[in-house]
């Protein structure tokens, strides 16, 4: 039972971070009908710069992490929609996927050739120290990972629920075109998106980075692993990637303790095909359109 | 008239003093991961050939000829690799020292062999000195005699009656897993969680949780570089609390580095250590390397200090530069360290180039690896 709760307990840590950078999915494809296959490198990158605030300019972490959060919100966010969003899109969500890809290539690249091919260590935000629940030994890392993950999830979903900015970029996403004759400033709330998007994607950084250590290949399998969350979840809503990443997380670590360690890599690739079968719409989707 | 005299006096001055010193020197090619992936481990074995060439030199050279080593980086590619032993042995080289990844010197131990000149190499993959080939020696241990080599810590030390094997799903994993795993079976040590996990796995979260559940006294960890730092950061998460043992890897500077505390108390069995300060050899090579380059050697940096100094005394057994007659004298040869001071450990091949020597036992304090035991040569 111990055994478990403690499989439970590190496949939800793990989860919640998935869900993040799902829940970026899930932001961007509302905002600009596209799926961003740089997602993954969006969480790779922030990490990079956080090494290069602490090892070249030795700021202390903290400053670090706040400056790299800054600049990934102007970077992978604000420039991200100038430069390759706004231009590429009236050409169809078809060429910006190709962009998004490229646009991850690049990063990915530029990495390794910035920071070498070998990874880094990352200093973790929050002790390591191990507790003991009932049983089941977790550091207090995963569970602050765990709290500030979900925390996160549920403030942004209050936030485009309860407050007018919220609404008005949720009006942007299911029509923009009646949302602008209602007044609403459609490409500031679709900006908001982006940046939203990009906080995330730090935050994950920040976060499981410590555990992952900071690579240039990171990206490769939190994005696949984060799209498949999205859309098992239910990619038109914000709680179905929630759902989608704790769930994988937890599936993952309960399949590789009891059943096949060896095949685990295939878990998500499976559950993506039932749902697809079963429920397209994915767990918590809706067929109804497009929704922050 | 008078100019062109001059000139061609000076000219043949020259030329004279060109061939007598060329008549002096011995050429031994360096042929190294300088750049790449391997620049790490590469560095260190030229800065500890660079070390022993000034001792040789000072000594009087090899045979009454100064050394005069070249350098040829592979820049990690194996097919790099051999066009440079090539060139090097092109370029006159009586002896090649390198290269230091076994998938390198796999390629490139052919060319070497096919001109018959001896080759000192880093590399630790037991295929290498099963080919058949005379001509190639190592300055370590290979991984089949590694392994081995930790079953009396297991059962002696350790006092293990179960183990668990953590360890990566490649060649070199498997490889290692398997030998260990034969050994516990002859040893009657039962092997209670044999977990595999991908190369470039970052979640070992169910590895940790299986291996705390198995009631193993011990784990063995094979992996490479930075799945064995997230291995250790898991069992650190999780209070996993029984010995962490390992091979070489898991006490590496990079992974002491990537792991941070987490390393902390993990225990390897490595071939040879600069932190043997213990052995005078060691302390003294330790003390010049700082000295000179303002850093702590690793083990590669012993290792190419170790094989050209085996160069030189071979040579000087032969009494000439032949390498036919370089590795014939090699076969079951044994050079103790009351004769053969800078070979630091006494040490012996066997007819196929393998080489054995005392081994260390060591376990991360303090964020640095410290010896805190011997195995015998096997």
């Amino acid at each position: 039972m111990s055994q478990f709760l403690q499989v439970l307990l590190s496949g939800l840590a793990t989860g919640s971070i998935y869900a993040l950078v799902a829940v970026g999915f899930t932001l961007v494809w509302q905002a600009a009908q596209t799926v961003n296959f740089a997602q993954g490198e969006f969480v790779m990158v922030p990490a990079f710069f956080v090494l290069v605030g602490t090892h070249v300019v030795g700021l202390p972490l903290w400053l670090a992490l706040a400056l790299a959060l800054v600049v990934s919100v102007v970077l992978i966010g604000a420039l991200f929609k100038k430069l390759v969003v706004e231009p590429i899109l009236p050409s169809g969500g078809i060429s910006l996927i190709i962009a998004t890809m490229a646009l991850g290539i690049l990063l990915k690249e530029s990495a390794k050739e910035f920071y070498g091919a070998e990874a880094q260590p990352f200093p973790a935000m929050f002790p390591t120290d191990p507790i003991n629940i009932f049983g089941a030994v977790v550091s207090m890392q995963d569970i602050l990972n765990l709290i500030i993950s979900l925390g996160v999830v549920v403030l942004l979903t209050l936030f485009l629920n309860r407050t007018r900015t919220g609404r008005s970029m949720q009006a942007a996403a299911q029509n923009p075109a009646v949302a602008e004759i209602l007044g609403v400033n459609v490409k500031r709330m679709v900006m908001y998106t982006f940046l939203i998007n990009a906080a995330l994607a730090a935050l994950a950084s920040f976060l499981i980075t410590p555990v992952y250590l900071a690579k240039f290949s990171n990206g490769e399998t939190l994005g696949l692993i984060a799209f498949i969350a999205a859309i098992v979840g239910g990619f038109n809503q914000i709680r179905g990637a929630l759902v989608g990443g704790l769930l994988i997380g937890v599936l993952d670590n309960i399949t590789a303790t009891y059943i096949t360690a060896e095949y685990r890599a295939a878990l998500p690739l499976v559950l993506l095909i039932i749902v697809i079968l079963v429920r397209p719409q994915g767990i918590m989707g809706t067929s109804e359109g497009r929704t922050v | 008239m008078y100019r062109r005299t001059i000139l061609a006096v000076t000219t043949a001055i020259f030329a004279a003093m060109g061939a007598a010193q060329a008549q002096q020197a011995v050429k031994i090619g360096m042929v190294a991961e300088l750049s790449g992936a391997g620049a790490p481990a590469g560095t260190n074995w030229r800065d500890g050939i660079k070390i022993a060439v000034e001792e040789i030199n000072a000594d009087g050279g090899i045979l009454g000829k100064q050394v005069d080593v070249h350098e040829y980086d592979t820049q990690t590619d194996p097919q790099v690799s051999r066009a440079m032993v090539q060139k090097a042995i092109d370029e006159g080289a009586y002896a090649i020292l390198g290269t230091i990844y076994s998938g390198s010197t796999l390629v490139n131990m052919l060319v070497a062999q096919q001109n018959e000149i001896p080759q000192f190499v880093g590399s630790e993959a037991p295929t290498i000195v099963q080919k058949g080939n005379p001509f190639v020696f190592r300055t370590s241990s290979g991984a089949q005699k590694g392994v081995p080599a930790l079953v009396p810590y297991f059962i002696d030390t350790l006092k293990a009656k179960k183990v668990g094997i953590a360890w990566v799903n490649n060649e070199f994993g498997k490889g290692g897993r398997d030998v260990f795993a034969a050994e516990m079976e002859k040893a009657g040590v039962e092997v209670v969680a044999d977990v595999p996990s991908e190369q470039g796995a970052t979640d070992y979260a169910a590895d940790v949780s299986k291996l705390k559940e198995s009631g193993a006294d011990a784990v063995f960890v094979y992996m490479n570089q930075e799945e064995s730092a997230r291995f250790l950061i898991e069992a650190k998460k999780q209070g996993l609390s029984i010995p962490l043992v390992g091979e070489v890897t898991l006490t590496e500077a990079k992974v002491i580095e990537l792991a941070g505390n987490a390393a902390e108390g993990a225990i390897a069995h490595v071939g040879v250590t600069a932190t043997a300060t213990d052995i005078p050899g060691i302390a003294e090579f330790n003390e010049k390397f700082v000295a000179k380059f303002n850093r702590n050697p690793t083990h590669d940096a012993i290792k190419g200090y170790v094989g050209t100094w085996a160069t030189k005394y071979v040579t000087e057994m032969v009494g000439e530069f032949s390498g036919a007659k370089f590795a014939e004298k090699m076969k079951n040869l044994c050079l103790n360290v009351a004769e053969h001071p800078r070979m630091l450990l006494d040490t012996c091949w066997d007819e196929a180039g393998e080489m054995s020597r005392p081994s260390f036992m060591v376990q991360v304090k303090d964020g640095k690896p410290v010896v805190i035991g011997t195995a015998a040569a096997n």
